[in-house]
């Protein structure tokens, strides 16, 4: 039988870059851009915090006691934001102001940046002339990953609530700061319409133009927030290739999977990472290792199913964006 | 008044260009490409300290320095556009096959299960060699069409976004490979197969003469003149870009939409097989999780960029794959990792995907107002004129309603 308090905090952990980069995409894609870069940019965003703490760790000598809590955890933040909002600005640059493909642009986005973060993961020891064998930024992640001291004495409910570093939280927080914004606010209602339809919104006086910059680009800030937390909390601040995998795809499917509402994409990205982690908690037969490969699908599945029903179901409100993966051209009318 | 006029017209306006004359896009283009080239070559040089000069220097060695890497290039140029050639009918039609991954790894799949369950017939003689490689290149297309075939049946029927729907077939084929290396692991807990039938080279595709990539670049060169003709001269190739621009004239002009989508994703899903085929038959004889090595996704854009067109598409993936393999070496020269190419790509893909914005678009900047010639002018709206004759037409148009009327 499935152990739930081990299993839901290893849920929720493996959910929150799931987190990050599904709050990040419906922001973009709520402005009428579908950014298939997201993948890459996560890995930008990872690998710009890992480049930020481990210049600064190596400047204290890579002694945690030289370290201020303070400059460990804001320096790998500033970074990371930094990274992922100039492959934003990247991407819209080439989407809106010079009106490329988005999928293209995307694609090519995701290609460099995850090149760009296996390079550097794989050579910055060597570029920086450092002599370390690894990139290990543990005291960084210590940072990252401290817990309220309470947490420990409060059995399960501490376990499955109270366990987490504060980017966790954070991405709940961003999850429904996200949803409120884009339901409650004018400027949500503005962002929606320029996602349904550019030139009434245009006519409404409406800047097109800004609105999809500010929503890629803060989409993209907080999409790379996921690959920070990946590599600073999930992997103890070891930055290893490929290891952050295919979460970014996923997190793009998980827009669909709830139908562009961030509230809903926290729970959701809770779910998928209990379904990423699903396979080591099903029992095999006597075949065990190759099953487990298989079981492995089960988040791709799933995925597959819900969205083949959406599509069945076909209600208004589980529609994309109108003008989603468009580019709008004020002249073209 | 001079502020006004100011605000009124702004800065840059842009208009889409009517005819794009070959010589220009071709001039655009190269001028971006060679613009990325400078651009590459001072990334590199600011990452290894190497002379940009030199730079060139490595990438031409690395990608041409001795027969052997001539071979390398020309082999993976040719899946390259094999890939490439799969998607781009896909593309044209709009729909957007991103399970290229998928298609070809299914394709390899059953190209080395045929290889492993049957191969033992032939070291005993029981199976001819050649009866074998027809069975594994029935078996490598079905699959890889069966795996284009179920998003776009979907897509057909209810309209399933196939982006995320290729995507997610990607995954589920990598897990399914995993599943059967393990399956089938030689030894036992090795976590992968390794060579398939090494002595007696059973379900191998035919060497011809010495040369390993040959036949390979042979079955792609037929296929890119194919899809050539496909694409520009049949009448499904007619069809499917007419799906493509526009879905209600299909309709209208009486193309059965949703055949056509399914008959070429099996298309599609089959070129891809037949990549899986190459692969696995021709070059690695084994098969794993990364056989098609993202190619999937690059094929993507080699396709985009080429527009679609096959002649074109052998000069993208010619680049690209030059790049690649010249990048390759310089962070083989300078031990760094190998994802050194996956950043020039990058940004030699930005550039043409951002140069394309010059071919069909005009920028007219704002013509500079003469101090003087702005004072004589007098104080009227600019658009008074416009607005005058407007209404003109608006009153001679409701007169003769009226009148239409009263008859």
């Amino acid at each position: 039988m499935i152990d739930w308090l081990t299993f839901i905090p290893r849920a929720v952990i493996q959910g929150v870059p799931l987190m990050y980069g599904s709050t990040g995409e419906i922001l973009t894609e709520k402005s009428g851009n579908l950014n298939l870069g997201t993948p890459g940019i996560m890995y930008v965003g990872a690998i710009s915090g890992v480049i930020g703490s481990f210049l600064y760790e190596q400047s204290c000598g890579g002694a945690a006691e030289n370290m201020n809590g303070f400059l460990a955890v804001a320096i790998p933040l500033i970074c990371c934001l930094g990274g992922s909002a100039l492959m934003g600005l990247l991407y819209c640059f080439l989407t809106v102001t010079l009106r490329a493909n988005q999928n293209v642009t995307g694609l090519a986005i995701t290609t460099f940046g995850v090149g760009f973060g296996n390079f550097f993961g794989g050579s910055l020891i060597k570029l920086t002339g450092s002599e370390v064998p690894s990139i290990a930024l543990s005291a960084t992640s210590n940072f990252f990953r401290a817990t309220l001291p309470a947490a420990e004495n409060m059995g399960w409910f501490g376990q499955i609530f109270l366990s987490y570093g504060f980017l966790a939280y954070l991405a709940i927080v961003i999850g429904i700061l996200a949803s409120v914004f884009l339901k409650r606010t004018r400027r949500g209602l503005h962002l929606r319409a320029v996602g349904e339809n550019p030139a009434t919104a245009d006519a409404a006086g409406i800047s097109v133009t800004s609105y999809k910059y500010l929503a890629t680009i803060i989409g993209s800030m907080i999409a790379g927030l996921g690959g920070l937390y990946y590599v600073m909390d999930y992997a103890n601040g070891v930055w290893s290739n490929n290891a952050f995998g295919d979460r970014g795809w996923l997190a793009i499917a998980l827009v669909i999977f709830t139908i562009w509402r961030p509230a809903v994409s926290v729970l959701a990205s809770i779910l998928f990472g209990g379904l990423y982690i699903m396979y080591l908690y099903l029992p095999t037969g006597m075949d065990n290792l190759a099953v487990k490969e298989l079981y492995r699908m089960i988040p791709y599945i799933v995925t597959i199913i819900v969205l083949i029903i959406t599509s069945l179901r076909n209600k208004r409100e589980s529609k994309p964006p109108e003008s989603l993966g468009l580019p709008y051209f004020r002249e073209d009318r | 008044m001079k502020a006004d006029a100011k605000k009124k017209e702004p800065l840059i306006h842009i208009t889409r260009r009517k005819d794009v004359s070959l010589l220009r896009s071709i001039v655009i283009r190269a001028a971006a490409i060679v613009l990325a080239l400078i651009v590459c070559a001072l990334v590199t040089t600011f990452l290894t300290g190497e002379n940009p000069i030199d730079v060139f220097g490595t990438i031409l060695s690395g990608a041409f320095g001795t027969p052997r890497k001539m071979w390398v290039l020309g082999q993976e140029m040719a899946i390259l556009l094999c890939v490439s050639l799969a998607l781009a009918p896909a593309f044209k039609m709009k729909f957007w096959n991103l399970g290229g991954e998928g298609q070809i790894l299914m394709g390899g799949l059953a190209a080395a299960a045929c290889m492993i369950l049957l191969g033992s017939k032939v070291e005993s003689g029981a199976m001819p060699q050649w009866l074998l490689i027809l069975i594994m290149v029935v078996a490598s297309i079905g699959a890889g069409a069966l795996w284009a075939f179920i998003p776009a049946f979907f897509k057909a029927k209810w309209g399933t976004n196939e982006t995320l729907f290729t995507l997610m077939m990607n995954y589920v084929a990598t897990q399914l490979v995993a599943y059967f290396v393990i399956l089938w692991e030689v030894p036992k807990g090795a976590g992968k197969i390794g060579i398939i039938n090494q002595s007696s080279e059973a379900g191998w595709l035919p060497v011809i003469g010495d040369y390993k990539y040959l036949l390979n670049i042979i079955v792609v060169l037929v296929l890119t003149v194919g899809m050539y003709v496909y694409l520009k001269y049949s009448k499904q190739g007619y069809e499917l870009s007419v799906v493509g621009e526009s879905e209600r004239t299909a309709n209208y002009v009486g193309i059965n939409v949703k055949k056509v989508i399914i008959r070429t994703m099996l298309i599609s899903g089959a070129i891809c097989g037949v990549a899986g085929l190459l692969l696995v038959g021709g070059t690695d004889h084994t098969v794993t999780t990364t056989i098609s090595a993202g190619r999937g996704f690059t094929a993507v854009m080699v396709a985009w960029l080429a527009k679609f067109n096959p002649l074109g598409m052998i000069f993208t993936t010619f680049l690209l794959v030059l790049l690649s393999r010249g990048a390759n070496e310089i962070s083989t020269v300078f031990s760094l990792n190998k994802s050194f190419g996956d950043i020039l790509t990058g940004i030699i893909l930005f550039f043409i995907i951002g140069s394309e914005f010059f071919i069909n678009y005009q920028i007219h900047f704002r013509k500079s107002h003469k101090p003087e010639a702005a004072a004589a002018v007098p104080a009227e709206d600019p658009h008074k004129e416009a607005l005058e004759q407007i209404l003109r037409d608006a009153e001679t148009a409701a007169q003769s309603v009226s009148k239409e009327e009263t008859k």
